[in-house]
């Protein structure tokens, strides 16, 4: 058993739910209530790492964020170390892939509010901020669950994109994914097969567990019966 | 537990989304009524009053604060402007208890007052006793009490009310409405109501306004709207379905009426001299200026507009019939309603002939439109 690799995967699950989700909260309400012309093009963006082959999105990462590229120069500038073949360039792709998974269930949650409900908000005297934490996210918590569950379940599954953005450098980049491959790559089946079960255990348990508490999530949220 | 006393008038023009040319206002105290059928901008124009959306040009001004005015560029935020708002279906926020929802609208006081308050106007609004429970646990007649009790709660300026009886049952209505009265009753605030419904609009409302596709066609006291229609529009609004044309032969000035052709009928109503003799006017019959004859007396009202009916149909809708009959020289039928105890009593049958009378008081000549 790889530990170091399983410790290195809950933590790439765990900062890119903990940075991808606020920002998919504000993206997917603005997909939700703005209307503005770019929107369809801006919904197909964000879905294209849903829909790409993980080794497209890795290679367009890789020379995008690579040494030769103007991000890529600029961090190594300003770090003093490479975006890519590092943990924080596998962070960075790992937000990139996981867009679609946060945002979109986000984004439906924020649709099944009614607008109603929201104007009702705002004659409360109710600004922004406090819409939104006392209405709109209590609300829409069973959808923002969901895209925190599947951020974190694909980003410990997510194999294409690290292997090509991050390599496979133990401790840096070798992800529980990565060592899988490795192990197989050598003909150590047991390793192989001790973390590919450990990896489908805690997917499952984490999908269970959420999928019991997001219950509602996709329905509407009906008004109250008259 | 105050309200502000404000006056409120509203003068909105925009060409799209959708065309309004609307002007009313209303006196704190007052109730206005907006009528209308569906489309026709009323909850269009609500929602810009409580500032949830923003017309084209025009003015809405509250008490001594201007909410909107396109020519000055202000435009109030609906935190800003302070409305009391109680939308079609409440917009009761689901994951809160009714007492969190009156909550919700009281943080312009001081923590320790709000509670008290949220109470306070719970139990104003009988709902003592229900503060923890959620709007599923509710009621529609509760519901729409703790709708009230938030919207009242903010202290507003003006209290809007988006068809707030329109999905309760009929009890339940009966009782909210003697509710609305006794607080309209108890507040200084204008209320501006939206409605579809001519008798509630009548039972509840000190002014109205009648609208058709986003324009303003009448305002006044309901009572008078209702025995004045501005015009065959306003009328048809009203469910004034009598409407017939005729020529206008001439004004007798001495005995204050007009008089005019119908089909084979010489008629008259009161002086009208907006018309030429000669002209084409069309005119109406309000159930309320239809006379049948009197049950066991046979005999009908001082009257120059004596008709002969012939029954053509007769529904009964609870205790009422709906009688259409047709009188010579008119292709259009004359309807009307009567209690059915009365129907009984004259023993109306379909095909029998019966004579009533038009007050001239109740006749109107309309303009088109």
């Amino acid at each position: 058993m790889d530990w170091p690799a399983l410790a290195l995967s809950l933590q790439l699950g765990g900062l890119t739910v903990l940075m991808l989700v606020p920002l998919a909260v504000f993206v997917g309400r603005g997909l939700a209530y703005r209307h503005f012309r770019v929107k369809p093009l801006v919904e197909a963006v964000l879905t294209l790492p849903l829909v790409l082959p993980p080794t497209v999105v890795g290679y367009y990462l890789l020379t995008g964020l690579g040494g030769g590229s103007l991000i890529g120069q600029w961090w190594e500038r300003f770090f003093g170390q490479p975006l890519v073949f590092h943990f924080s360039g596998l962070l960075l792709a790992s937000l990139i892939v996981n867009i679609p998974f946060a945002v979109q269930p986000i984004t439906r949650a924020f649709e099944a509010i009614p607008s109603e409900l929201r104007d009702a908000a705002a004659c409360c005297g109710m600004g922004f901020w406090r819409t939104l934490l006392a209405v709109e996210l209590p609300l829409a918590w069973p959808g923002l669950l969901t895209g925190m569950v599947l951020t974190f379940a694909h980003t410990l599954g997510e194999f294409g994109v690290v292997l090509m953005v991050g390599g496979n450098i133990p401790g840096e980049t070798r992800t529980v994914a990565i060592a899988i491959y490795d192990r197989v790559q050598a003909f150590d089946f047991n390793a192989a097969g001790n973390m590919s079960l450990l990896l489908l255990v805690l997917s499952l348990v984490v999908l269970s567990v959420a999928g019991g508490w997001a219950r509602p999530s996709g329905r509407r949220h009906v008004l109250p019966r008259r | 537990m105050s309200c502000h006393d404000a006056d409120f008038s509203l003068s909105i023009q925009q060409e799209a989304p959708i065309f309004l040319d609307a002007t009313f206002s209303c006196t704190g105290g007052q109730l206005l009524a907006l009528v209308g059928p569906s489309g026709s901008g009323k909850s269009t124009l609500l929602r810009m009053i409580a500032g949830l959306s923003r017309p084209a040009a025009g003015q809405i001004i509250c008490g001594d604060s201007c909410w909107y005015d396109q020519a000055q560029d202000i435009c109030l935020s609906p935190q800003e402007r302070h409305v009391g708002f109680v939308p079609q279906h409440y917009g009761l926020f689901p994951h809160m208890t009714a007492l969190a929802n009156v909550l919700a609208g009281l943080h312009h006081l001081p923590d320790h007052k709000r509670e008290p308050c949220a109470r306070e106007w719970l139990a104003r609004v009988h709902l003592a006793g229900l503060e923890q429970r959620r709007p599923a646990e509710l009621s529609g007649g509760q519901q729409q009490r703790v709708a009230l009790a938030r919207a009242l709660a903010r202290e507003p300026s003006l209290l809007l009310l988006d068809e707030p009886f329109a999905a309760v049952d009929r009890a339940t209505r009966e009782t909210l409405y003697i509710e609305l009265a006794e607080l309209k009753r108890e507040l200084s605030l204008p209320i501006v109501m939206v409605t579809h419904d001519l008798a509630e609009a009548l039972l509840l409302a000190d002014r109205m306004t009648l609208l058709s596709h986003g324009t303003t066609l009448q305002s006044g006291q309901p009572r008078e709207i209702l025995a004045h229609p501005v015009n065959e529009t306003a009328a048809r609004l009203l469910g004034i379905r009598n409407l017939f044309d005729g020529e206008l032969l001439r004004h007798d000035e001495s005995a204050e009426l007009t008089w005019f052709r119908s089909g084979e009928h010489l008629l008259a109503c009161r002086l009208d001299a907006r018309w030429a003799t000669g002209s084409r006017v069309r005119w109406m019959a309000p159930n309320s200026a239809i006379r049948l004859r009197a049950a066991g007396q046979g005999s009908l009202p001082e009257s120059h507009n004596r008709l002969r009916l012939t029954i053509k149909s007769l529904l009964v809708l609870g205790d009422e019939v709906r009688i259409t009959a047709s009188f010579a020289g008119q292709e259009l039928p004359l309807h009307l309603m009567i209690p059915f105890r009365l129907a009984q009593k004259l023993s109306l049958r379909e095909g029998n002939t019966t004579d009533v009378v038009l007050l001239e008081e109740g006749l109107r000549i309309l303009q088109e439109g």
